[in-house]
């Protein structure tokens, strides 16, 4: 009998249907009762998406993880990104997913080079990992617990894009910030298939006598661009 | 001294000693017993989930260790306070707990038809699934891919399923180095050491210790390392860097598989998951039969559940979830192992099945007083705690585990207070204590009918007839005293003859008073002027 069989015959066995033999100790065992999964938590937030209370709350929450908020316009938008890719270095290299907003690189500093990145036409780990940082869009944010998903959609990218890069810019949409996780995760339920990266500040690790520090493997600075809608 | 892999009595057994940095160059004690471990004494296991001595005498021993309970009892008390205020701030904790203990009961029920589902859901996706019955079969899957590839190391994410199975051992001996990315797991390979938390394996290791095995043995560890976490985070970003962006295969486990859409989930912290889960052409994931959701959307509960349970935080920084291969995004090559390994005698338990729900947040090992000072190693299994209590005997019962005689795993139902702390802040709300109570039950049972007559039987008549006299009562008292030359310096005796041996032998029996209370109360109450006070019967 193939593994795939005898692991499904055993399971069978342990919740007591016949005929499907014992488990390895020998075991037959009684069928579960039927479950009705109660689901009294809330499915959603008292605050509508992109509300202040929300956008406020979701500030809160990432600076607590000590990433770095900048509220933007779309006006201002492309300043800040450019003050903020232009002290890292003096020719800066960034990295984008191929389906950004140009309108966010209009304001580069002269001498920044842009990497366009797609599944198409790949840069390689060691190709990223000479890059200075990522400009990244967002699918969805969470302000109870400081999340930004990215669904890895044209305008985010490749999940590696927003990985091996040390600076991650992140342009959030206020009107993508909901409350809860539950309306966060029936959203990206429409598209489960895509890879989804769900990202709370910076990388971090508590390892060391249970003492959170920031940085390690993933991007060790985080800057969310919270772009106001209009 | 060699650099091992993972878990070290195997490796030593092996006779394999290269290792995965180049440091710390062997000098030939592969194969032999190790006289001295430069980082204190560490478990040499030869099976993950039975290792050492039973219970009582492994926390005898780590009991003596005054710096692993110091390290122990800072580190929980930091990860308890910051648990209770991220969990005191969810309006609707309970309701969740509710829901993740009903999704987990509802998986149980249709595991059959969930696991199918998920197996077709990841085929359609491009991805293989491979089915595996026990450690051995998973080990074999895993490095038949590797090989497959050409590969000689493959990057690890920290899991407990693959911690389990003994993998990196066995691919060691196929001459495969798995190289541990986790930071904490990084620190318990480095030291040649095992896991002694599900979440933080080197939780019994302080700052100065993880310095001086860095220095030791990371090879490129600067010799200017100090003992600030942030400087050692950053030596293990270096040290790990190269390796990712050159791994081949990854290895990893998954914190949830949605049955109705095929989609995996791994839950972390550092960038190391992602790392694993995204930059390597071929990806393994090794993940127990238990650890299903129905739908996607039952993340929903499960993900406010998990990171406010285990680290504390609000969130962890990052969560992965991918469904088969993704053309140009991730991995090429998708391998999901199924693993039972024991799960299937769990689950055929009416009541210990539900040790199946755990996820594996480690809050029960932070609040656990047994826990907090003796450590996860005493437990012999790489689940310690109270979850480790249940699951380690009931995931080896095909071999002795819950009623075996002299078994070590059979002692573990006892490694508890039943002060019922784990229940409380068990996310899915695993009833521990009274799981551990029948595991007790069904352990003296077996006990029991194998030594023919039945000893509780025996004492019970016995103590009612001398209970039944107050004669016969005092002279019993008075002659339990005598038992006090048996006690040590602690008060304590540990071995007592027969048939007080059968309690022993899995806890200490306190040494008795010098006095009985009826001596006392006589001499307390003597009146040297009226001659003795009158208590009754005794002064005759």
């Amino acid at each position: 009998m193939s593994a795939r069989d005898d692991v499904l015959n055993r399971v069978r066995a342990a919740l007591g249907q016949p005929g499907a033999g014992t488990t390895p100790a020998g075991k037959v065992g009684t069928a579960p009762a039927a479950v009705e999964v109660p689901r009294a938590y809330r499915p959603a937030g008292e605050h509508a998406p992109g509300s202040p209370e929300v956008l406020e709350q979701l500030v809160d929450r990432l600076v607590d993880y000590k990433a770095h908020v900048h509220e933007v316009s779309a006006d201002t938008l492309p300043a800040t990104v450019a003050a903020l890719l232009g002290e890292l270095t003096d020719g800066v290299r960034v990295v984008v997913p191929s389906g950004l907003d140009d309108a966010w690189l209009a304001a580069l500093p002269a001498g920044a080079e842009v990497v366009r990145d797609s599944r198409e036409q790949p840069q390689t780990a060691a190709q990223l990992d000479a890059v200075d940082a990522v400009v990244t869009a967002a699918r969805v944010a969470i302000s109870e617990t400081g999340t930004i998903v990215l669904d890895g959609e044209p305008d985010q990218g490749r999940r590696a894009i927003s990985l091996v890069p040390d600076v991650h810019l992140c342009v959030v949409r206020a009107d993508q910030v909901t409350q809860t996780v539950p309306e966060a995760v029936r959203l990206l339920g429409g598209h489960p298939e895509r890879p989804l990266t769900w990202i709370s500040g910076p990388s971090a690790t508590s390892d060391i006598e249970l003492d959170r520090v920031e940085g390690v493997h993933g991007p060790r600075t985080l800057h969310v661009l919270l772009l106001a809608s209009g | 001294m060699s650099t091992f892999l993972g878990l070290p009595g195997l490796r030593r057994s092996t006779g394999t000693g290269s290792t995965a940095t180049g440091a710390g160059a062997g000098t030939g004690t592969a194969g032999g017993a190790v006289a001295d471990e430069p980082f204190g004494p560490v478990p040499h296991p030869q099976e993950p989930l039975r290792w050492g001595d039973a219970f009582p005498a492994a926390a005898k021993q780590t009991l003596a260790n005054d710096q692993l309970r110091r390290n122990l009892g800072h580190a929980t008390q930091v990860i308890r306070t910051k648990r209770a205020a991220v969990v005191g701030e969810v309006p609707d904790w309970e309701a969740l707990r509710d829901a993740g203990s009903g999704v987990k009961e509802q998986v149980m029920a249709h595991l059959p038809e969930l696991l199918e589902q998920l197996e077709r859901n990841v085929t359609a996706r491009g991805g293989v699934v491979h089915w595996a019955r026990d450690a051995a079969e998973a080990n074999r899957i895993v490095a038949d891919i590797a090989k497959a590839k050409g590969a000689d190391e493959v990057v690890k994410v920290k899991s407990m399923a693959t911690q389990e199975i003994g993998l990196n051992e066995a691919l060691a001996e196929e001459g495969i180095a798995a190289v541990e990315t986790d930071l904490a797991e990084l620190i318990v390979q480095l030291a040649d050491d095992m896991p002694s938390h599900i979440l933080v394996p080197a939780i019994h290791r302080n700052r100065t210790e993880i310095r001086d095995i860095f220095l030791a043995r990371m090879g490129d560890a600067p010799p200017d390392l100090s003992d600030v976490p942030r400087e050692l985070a950053m030596a293990a970003r270096a040290h790990l860097r190269r390796k990712f962006l050159s791994a081949k295969v990854a290895v990893s486990g998954a914190n949830f598989a949605v049955a109705d859409t095929g989609t995996l989930a791994v839950v972390e912290s550092e960038g190391n998951g992602r790392m694993c889960l995204t930059l390597p052409e071929t990806l393994v994931t090794v993940m127990g039969i238990e650890k299903l959701v129905p739908t996607f959307d039952d993340l929903e509960v499960f993900l406010q559940l998990l990171p406010r349970s285990s680290t504390g935080e609000r969130m962890n920084p990052y969560t992965s979830m991918w469904t088969g291969v993704t053309p140009g995004d991730g991995p090429a090559e998708f391998h999901l192992v199924l693993l039972d390994n024991g799960r299937t005698d769990v689950l055929a338990d009416e009541v210990g099945r539900s040790a199946l729900h755990c996820i594996r947040c480690s809050a029960c090992l932070n609040v656990c007083p047994v826990y907090e000072r003796v450590g996860g190693h005493a437990y012999g299994s790489v689940y310690p705690g109270p979850i480790g209590a249940i699951l380690t005997p009931q995931l080896t019962a095909s071999s002795g585990g819950v009623s075996g005689h002299g078994d070590p795993n059979a002692s573990l139902p006892y490694a508890s207070t039943l002060c019922g702390a784990c229940y409380e802040v068990c996310p899915v709300k695993i009833d521990i204590p009274s799981i551990l109570v029948d595991l007790r039950a069904r352990e003296v049972d077996a006990d029991r009918s194998r030594s023919g007559i039945d000893p509780w039987a025996a004492a019970m008549k016995a103590a009612s007839w001398v209970m039944a006299d107050g004669d016969r009562f005092a002279l019993a008292g008075r002659a339990a005293t005598l038992g006090r030359g048996l006690g040590g310096r602690d008060h304590a005796i540990s071995v007592a003859p027969p048939p007080a041996s059968a309690w022993t032998r899995s806890r200490d029996l306190p040494a008795p008073p010098a006095q009985t209370f009826r001596q006392w109360w006589r001499d307390e109450h003597t009146d040297p002027a009226a001659g003795p006070a009158a208590t009754p019967k005794e002064q005759r």
